[in-house]
């Protein structure tokens, strides 16, 4: 479990990280969002012991970070923003040099070490010197570095940044194989400003701006904030005369909104009052119209309008 | 200890891995050739060997080779982790500061003393020629090395302060120049001019070059050990300082 207490951090006059308290238990893949400079990174180098906060603390399954340093260090594994590594060391040379570190001798270590390669596909790169790979499988030496001595706690961040959308989608799949499974389940503290990330393996997302957590929740319940959650895009054949204005007049219709489309179809997005499911009226008003319908759907809502009102909102 | 160890290992296997090490073994190997036998500077066959077969010669010039050379490693040691971003990988992982900063430090200094140590052919030649007091020339490694270390922990310190390796390697070799003419004569006469007595005595007492002649002459005081040891102590007690300081910043 990991805890922030009032944690703050000031460089100079500028605060970025503004009494944040938080709590996340084993089990959670928590997203940390928020803008470039919203406090994300500075807060996860507190909790892992790299910075000193300027004030408050983080409890780390049960150990102050302040005053038990290597206990809290000894139970998380990190990826710092960037995923440095030595480039002169090969990524054989490198997993062992983390291995001794974190305590892993002999044949166990031998086998961890080709477990992990395996998981994170470094198979083919690893008499290569670090520098000469490429971003993607940079990264997944950062990964392998991280979870090479099985922690509990895992705090990864930006793990998907400057990956290609293959890379992206192994890497997430391995997070939430990692957080998945009962007994050996981890807590997973990871940040992002790519908000598919989130809604793709996180059970919970913070959003922070400047220094302050303004939101936390589900992705799901994030994404109902939207304006648009549960609004229906009705497309229909022809040009769909007097439709628009017709839905307009029901009274579960807080908004309809003309959407571009294809040569004689007619598109709209009907948005409800109070998000709620109105496709069924919808699409008997269509029918009763005498209108053949091409498209119909619900709109889950859209996270980054979500996360744009949040962190601009507070602003103002 | 563990980290200690890992540390330790992955810094000097480190040097061998990257030209570093070759490059920097040639050029000392070749310049302490070059001082030790040219007659403008060593003379080692020339009037002022007396036709001696010993040393003297060869490590005369050490401090002032080891004044470019030394800061030549130094300067990387920290610089280089804050710049590439692995100082942040190394501070998260349960390894204690001392461990991290004597580590580094103690691969360097044993790297330094690898390069002293090939020059054993010198040790070999004198004795192939000659019938030297082994016992002095012994003194003078010892010298030889701990000056090394004494100008690699003060170069790890300035490392540490700074994310470049060309500040790093400029002000290490200034600082380690100050120590040096501590106790070169002109500096000296040029003190003595118009200061007391006791400062005089108080500057050529940090002297690096004093120190240093005091044990390669083959009388090994515990005066002049426990300077550089002490030395050594304190300027990587200011290096860790250094590191704490940044992480609070």
């Amino acid at each position: 479990m990991i805890e922030l207490r009032k944690l703050s951090k000031r460089f100079g006059p500028i605060v970025a990280v503004d009494d944040v308290s938080l709590e996340v238990r084993p089990g959670e893949v928590l997203g940390f969002l928020g803008p470039n400079g919203a406090g994300k990174s500075t807060t996860m180098k507190m909790v892992t012991g790299f910075l000193r906060p300027t004030s408050g603390t983080a409890i780390v399954d049960g150990h102050d970070v302040q005053t038990e340093p290597m206990a809290v260090k000894s139970k998380i594994g990190y990826l710092p923003e960037g995923a440095p590594a030595y480039p002169d060391m090969t990524p054989e040379s490198y997993l062992k040099f983390i291995a001794e570190v974190r305590g892993l001798k002999g044949r166990k270590r031998r086998e961890r070490i080709d477990e992990v390669v395996a998981l994170v596909h470094l198979e083919g790169v690893m008499r290569q010197p670090i520098e000469t790979l490429s971003k993607g499988y940079k990264r997944r030496v950062g990964l392998a570095q991280a979870i090479l001595h099985d922690p509990k706690i895992l705090i990864l961040d930006e793990p998907t940044d400057g990956l290609d959308p293959n890379q992206k989608y192994e890497v997430r799949q391995l997070i939430r194989q990692m957080a998945g499974q009962g007994e050996s389940r981890k807590l997973i503290v990871l940040s992002t400003h790519i908000l598919e990330e989130v809604e793709a393996v996180c059970t919970r997302a913070v959003v922070i701006a400047r220094g302050r957590v303004v939101a936390d929740d589900t992705p799901a319940a994030l994404q109902a904030r939207s304006r648009v959650h549960n609004a229906v895009v009705l497309g229909v054949r022809g040009d769909g005369a007097g439709l628009a204005e017709a839905l307009a007049e029901l009274s579960q219709v807080e908004a309809v909104e003309q959407l571009d489309g294809q040569r004689e179809t007619c598109r709209l997005r009907v948005i409800p009052r109070d998000h709620q499911l109105i496709v069924q009226e919808v699409r008997e008003l269509a029918m009763a119209k005498g209108l053949q319908i091409e498209e119909i759907r619900v709109e889950a809502g859209r996270l980054d309008e979500v996360f744009r009102t949040i962190t601009l909102g507070g602003a103002s | 200890m563990r980290g200690f160890a890992a540390v330790f290992k992955r810094e000097l296997s480190g040097y061998f891995i990257t030209p570093v090490a070759y490059v920097f073994i040639v050029v000392f190997l070749v310049l302490v050739g070059v001082f030790t036998f040219n007659e403008d500077f060593g003379g080692f066959y020339g009037p002022s060997g007396q036709g001696q077969a010993d040393l003297t010669p060869f490590f005369a010039y050490h401090p002032w080779l080891y004044l470019f050379l030394i800061p030549a490693i130094s300067m990387r040691l920290w610089a280089e982790e804050h710049r590439s971003g692995t100082i942040e990988l190394l501070a998260t992982l349960p390894i204690p500061t001392w461990a991290i900063v004597v580590g580094k430090y103690a691969a360097a200094w044993v790297f330094a003393g690898i390069a002293l140590a090939l020059t054993f052919p010198m040790w070999m030649t004198v004795n192939f020629l000659g019938d030297p007091d082994n016992g002095v020339i012994a003194a003078g490694y010892l010298g030889s090395f701990v000056l090394a270390g004494a100008f690699m922990a003060i170069g790890a310190c300035i490392s540490a302060a700074t994310k470049s390796q060309v500040i790093a390697f400029v002000l290490s070799v200034v600082v380690c120049l100050g120590f040096l003419l501590a106790g070169f004569s002109p500096v000296l006469s040029f003190i003595e001019s118009w200061a007391p007595q006791a400062i005089v005595e108080t500057v050529s007492g940090f002297s690096f070059l004093t120190h240093f002649q005091a044990i390669s002459r083959g009388v090994i005081d515990l005066r002049d050990v426990v300077f550089f040891v002490s030395l050594i102590g304190l300027a990587l007690l200011v290096n860790a300082i250094v590191l704490e300081l940044k992480r609070g910043s």
